[in-house]
């Protein structure tokens, strides 16, 4: 007898465990239905998977260190962004997937599911809305020239007649056959593949100039033998915004973005980066950019938002 | 998956302000596409025949030579070529030749630049089966013209290159589609063929889809037109008897 009731309140026990088990798997279900996770966090909290989009040089925003291993300014804000991903999702597992992209393949990229998000080089711009969701900008630039030192080409209307260099597929690449158009300049352009081509076709002569965002020409500087040798110049052409790319309807994992990006800005914290990256020795040669902040970024940083380029 | 289709975009004006339709920016590119293919398929017909024939020769130096540029030019990846032609070979050259070349029109350097990496890389393949269908024809024959009276380069000009050419017509036919495929390659350089204007369209309308359908059915259109064509010259040369036919 004893034994069967002993055996008996430990079956009690048990399902009184059983019950409570049960009420806490229950209401945490109630939560989870709350606010049930959508698109690329649905699918990272299912799998455990997050690819994410990195450019392999564009300096000092997306590149490989010497480990191959993608860092920079960019790339610090993908990773934080990652680590509040992991925190949202639960999932302290999360395997992270590292793909590199280039301009043309960005976006096709993005639409397939190849990649969940980018942090890059990416200016934020009204064609391309049409196809992703852009998030709040994380940074600001002009586009300038990068000249050859003793070169008699200061700024865009000593152009005419010139061999320029932009980048395949940039905004760049836009205006300068705009402005060609426009003034009728005579200008030969030629569209090269990424920025190190870019700064291949100019520093070998072929080129006089090369056109392309203030502080990716900053960045090809820096990866010379001699940056001295190199000088930017030119009134900008144009004011854009880098914003991180997520798919298009994806709308928790932007709220997400926006957020961290949003606090990031305004905390500071985005400053100590931009700082790190832009005002310090960085790798691969400790090399500095010397690139101080405009007012256009501290504006961006007292107010972010996620506006398209004009 | 979400994509936002845009068949309209083609005939939009561009985005540069110059007075093309997107439309017009690939046929620009299929006239670049074509033209490069048919100079480099000369020039690959060109040198492939010398460097075929003179790896058939009895001399050994030609021999050795024919074997030297193979071995190179269909060794080294044709990506690897146009960018040791393009980048390279300028700097190689004294500064002021090299310096010349690069002060050419860019677009004259691009299309000249790829002619030559895409000929010469094509003729060392052409150079192999033209050795394969002379090595192909019966020993008696050279022997026999040669025993006719005939020089050494008459024997291949009426005797063995006749039969040999008919013979590998259908290879010569896959290389020529093959060409015109490798010319997408010179995109890489910064020609705006085909492949290359399909890029452009893509950085300029976030279309990728329409544009990239509209250059399959481009190279389509052309290897069908290049399959009609090399049909056509084997009906014009058929020896009737000759070769099983």
């Amino acid at each position: 007898m004893d034994h069967r009731l002993k055996a008996g309140s430990r079956t009690a026990a048990i399902r009184g465990g059983v019950a409570l088990f049960a009420l806490a798997a229950a209401m945490a279900t109630a939560w989870a239905a709350e606010t049930p996770l959508t698109g690329t966090l649905k699918k990272v909290k299912d799998d455990g998977v997050l690819v994410v989009g990195f450019r392999d040089a564009s300096i000092p925003f997306s590149y490989y260190d010497v480990n191959q291993h993608p860092i920079g300014y960019s790339i610090d804000l993908a990773n934080l962004v990652i680590d509040r991903i992991r925190q949202d999702t639960g999932r302290a597992d999360l395997n992270v997937r590292w793909i590199p992209i280039t301009s043309q393949n960005r976006i096709s990229l993005l639409q397939n599911g190849t990649i969940d998000f980018e942090c890059t080089t990416t200016t934020n711009n009204e064609s391309r809305a049409k196809q992703v969701d852009f998030t709040n900008n994380f940074f600001e630039i002009g586009t300038r020239l990068m000249v050859k030192k003793g070169s008699p080409i200061r700024d865009f209307t000593d152009l005419k007649g010139q061999t320029v260099v932009v980048g395949a597929g940039t905004t760049s690449d836009k205006i300068i056959r705009s402005l060609n158009a426009d003034k009728q300049m005579d200008m030969n352009i030629i569209s090269a593949k990424d920025h190190s081509e870019s700064f291949l076709t100019l520093s070998t002569g072929r080129a006089k100039a090369m056109m392309m965002d203030d502080a990716l020409l900053a960045g090809e500087r820096a990866k010379t033998k001699d940056p001295a040798e190199w000088v930017i110049t030119g009134t900008p052409q144009s004011f854009e915004a880098y914003g991180c790319m997520v798919r298009k309807g994806d709308a928790q994992l932007k709220a997400l973005m926006d957020e961290t990006i949003a606090k990031l800005e305004t905390s500071g914290k985005m400053s100590t980066i931009y700082h790190k990256w832009f005002m310090s020795p960085i790798p691969p040669k400790g090399l500095n950019l010397d690139f101080p902040m405009s007012d256009t970024m501290k504006k961006l940083f007292a107010h972010p938002n996620d506006k398209p380029a004009a | 998956m979400d994509y936002h289709w845009n068949w309209g975009v083609l005939l939009q004006p561009v985005a540069t302000g110059e007075p093309h339709t997107y439309l017009g920016w690939l046929a620009t590119g299929f006239m670049n596409t074509v033209a490069l293919t048919l100079c480099a398929w000369l020039l690959a017909l060109a040198v492939g025949s010398l460097a075929g024939i003179a790896r058939t020769l009895p001399n050994r130096f030609a021999r050795a030579a024919g074997t030297a540029y193979v071995s190179l030019f269909r060794n080294v990846p044709l990506i690897v070529q146009f960018f040791v032609w393009y980048f390279v070979v300028p700097e190689l050259l004294p500064a002021t030749a090299g310096d010349w070349i690069k002060g050419l029109p860019p677009y004259t350097q691009f299309f000249v630049v790829s002619v030559l990496a895409l000929g010469v890389y094509t003729g060392s393949r052409v150079c192999e089966q033209l050795r394969a269908g002379i090595e192909a024809l019966p020993k008696g024959q050279r022997n026999a013209g040669l025993a006719l009276g005939l020089t050494l380069g008459q024997t291949y000009r009426h005797v063995l290159l006749p039969v040999a050419y008919r013979t590998i017509i259908p290879p010569l036919t896959s290389e020529f589609l093959i060409i015109s495929k490798n010319s997408a390659v010179a995109s890489t350089i910064g020609l705006l063929e085909l492949s290359g204007q399909a890029r452009q369209l893509v950085d300029y309308t976030a279309q990728p889809y329409e544009s990239f359908i509209c250059v399959t059915l481009g190279y389509v259109v052309l290897n069908f037109l290049i399959i009609r064509l090399m049909g056509f010259v084997r009906n014009r040369t058929h020896v009737p008897g000759l070769l099983g036919q």
